[in-house]
């Protein structure tokens, strides 16, 4: 069945809190883990599927928070038309960005990219009036969806969970269609695909702006589940941290891209008691992931276990021809 | 009398007229004019460098020719990109292999596709019911493509665990996918063994049964010798003779530059 790990992926989400009932850590870092796998899986859309990378993602995380903090706190919209503004302004600048930037290749686009994320970064900062600087916004409203307010870990793991399923199933559905095998063209060779009819300048703008609107939807949530947004929470280190989940769950794998954010998500976590040397430990283990399984974890796992099933097959005695 | 039979003539599928391309002080092609009747199998053949792929290249908008005219099916190709020119009717294969490795046979084959289906994003995002009658549709043109180059047994396979030989046919099986009117074949035969190539004859055959014209740069001259229409001899970007084949290898100027010696191609 196509959508067989989904299922299983949603069943096991839907029964953590019901095995660990009252359990913080299962639903406050689950919460998180959720908004990251938004963010990864979009971005691997980009960087695994498309094959193009962005070092300055946490940027349209980041406007989908201000997005959210800015319109709800300082003129008062009802959250739901706030999300809704911010996904339509972060989509629309990336739509205006995506053309001149996604002319560029590999270093370049790197670069460009990296320098989107930063620029993003010092106007929340400067841009004081607006944003609250580099102390950030408080006070941000609960999120209201048609009359209920979500409130306490439980309901927002709920939410946050619900989003992310709903991304998830939109990606696999978007990856095995005409518009996904169009994307994994330009990644294969951009030059047969354009051979093949595809517009290739139009489909990178695509899951550019697809990427950006899921970020997006992941910084209103956090918004307002954290009910304060500072610069910090978007920043480089963001960025490279997103990049990193989708390289270590394995490029061009959207359950590689959950694993990965799941993965990195548990690690931070983990490493917290490590304090200083947490870093340092991240670092370790992220070299090792790339000299011991450069595919990524999930894809790594994968095949290892599709070649040990085939070696099984081979052992039977094939049959007389 | 010869306006009037030219009248009546059907006007060629491809005319390329004066084609010139240059790399800095290198003219790839220099003047190069020929025309293409719908239906044929015409071969571009030469030493190295003498500019067929650069033909190929200038064919399908991968280069901007600095002058000339190229005409398909009565309309000018020269200035289009290359998937609008895939749009009218011009599909190809590459002389090194642009499979995506990234992908099954069956789905290298349904990119193929592209042109003939149009599925909206939000669409294929939401799974709607008439998407996936879409992919079913698409699925099946490509199982048709795989069944013409006796390929359908790998569709499931991952492209890049082929053979060589192999993953040259998925090439053109994804090119046929889109329905061309012309197909541009890039020296199918490199890198094939004798068994191979003699399956690639026949499968060029069918191609040209199923009503598709045949462009096809080609080193093996065997094959170009017993598939082909007509020819056209490059040598430094100028066309050096054109014509059937049993008159291109009498020619002593082809002989001269490229066949190197008086040797009977027939197989």
């Amino acid at each position: 069945m196509r959508l067989a790990g989904f299922y299983l992926f949603a069943l096991g989400v839907a029964l953590l809190p019901i095995l660990f009932p009252d359990n913080y850590f299962v639903i406050v870092v689950g919460a998180s883990a959720g908004l990251h796998v938004i963010l990864a899986v979009g971005l691997n859309l980009l960087m695994g599927y498309a094959g193009q990378i962005s070092l300055g993602h946490a940027a349209f995380f980041g406007m989908g928070a201000y997005a959210s903090a800015i319109l709800t706190t300082r003129f008062g919209w009802p959250s739901l038309l706030a999300l809704a503004a911010g996904l339509l302004a972060t989509g629309a600048l990336a739509w205006l960005f995506a053309r001149p930037i996604l002319r560029l290749r590999g270093h370049y686009l790197a670069m460009a990219t990296l320098g989107f994320g930063v620029i993003v970064h010092v106007i929340l900062v400067q841009a004081t009036q607006w944003t609250g600087g580099p102390d950030g916004l408080s006070g941000i409203p609960a999120l209201n969806l048609l009359g209920w307010r979500v409130d306490g870990d439980e309901q927002w793991y709920g939410v946050i969970m619900a989003a992310m399923l709903l991304v998830v199933w939109l990606t696999l559905n978007l990856v095995d269609s005409q518009v996904g095998r169009a994307l994994r063209a330009v990644h294969g060779s951009e030059f047969a695909a354009q051979m093949m009819g595809v517009d290739t300048g139009r489909a990178k703008t695509q899951v550019f702006v697809i990427s950006a609107l899921f970020a997006a939807f992941a910084g209103s949530l956090f918004a307002h589940q954290q009910a304060f947004v500072s610069p910090d929470s978007f920043n480089l280190t963001v960025s490279v941290e997103l990049v990193t989940m989708v390289v270590l769950g394995g490029l061009a794998s959207t359950f590689g891209a959950v694993c990965g954010a799941i993965a990195l998500t548990l690690l931070q976590q983990g490493l917290v008691v490590f304090e200083d040397y947490e870093m340092l430990i991240h670092g370790a283990l992220l070299m090792a992931v790339m000299i011991f399984m450069p595919q990524g974890l999930f894809v790594g796992l994968s095949q290892a276990a599709r070649r040990v099933r085939h070696r099984l097959k081979r052992r039977q005695p094939l049959p007389s021809t | 009398m010869t306006a009037l039979s030219s009248a009546l003539l059907p006007s060629p599928l491809l005319a390329v007229t004066g084609l010139e391309q240059s790399f800095g002080g290198v003219m790839a092609l220099a003047g190069v004019s020929f025309q293409v009747a719908e239906g044929l199998i015409y071969a571009v053949i030469g030493p190295n460098g003498a500019g067929k792929t650069t033909l190929f290249n200038a064919l399908c908008g991968f280069y901007q020719p600095s002058a000339g005219s190229i005409r398909f099916a009565d309309q000018e190709l020269l200035g289009l990109p290359p998937h609008r020119i895939a749009a009218r009717g011009i599909a190809r294969t590459f002389q090194n292999l642009q499979l995506f490795f990234n992908m099954t046979v069956v789905e290298n084959v349904m990119v193929g596709c592209h042109l003939r289906a149009r599925t909206h994003l939000l669409a294929a995002a939401l799974r709607l019911p008439w998407v996936q009658r879409q992919e079913q549709q698409l699925r099946e043109w490509a199982i048709a493509a795989l069944e013409l180059c006796e390929l359908a047994d790998r569709a499931g396979q991952p492209a890049g665990s082929l053979p060589y030989g192999l993953m040259k046919r998925v090439e053109i099986a994804r090119a046929l996918a889109a329905k061309p009117r012309l197909l541009l074949l890039d020296e199918p035969a490199a890198g094939l063994n004798d068994t191979e190539t003699m399956a690639l004859r026949d499968l060029i055959g069918r191609i040209r049964a199923n009503g598709v014209t045949v462009l096809l740069v080609e080193h093996h001259m065997p094959l170009v010798m017993g598939v082909s229409d007509r020819l056209l001899v490059l040598d430094y970007g100028s066309v050096l003779a054109e014509g059937a084949p049993a008159d291109i290898q009498a020619d002593p100027r082809v002989v001269a530059a490229y066949l190197g010696g008086a040797v009977n191609y027939a197989v």
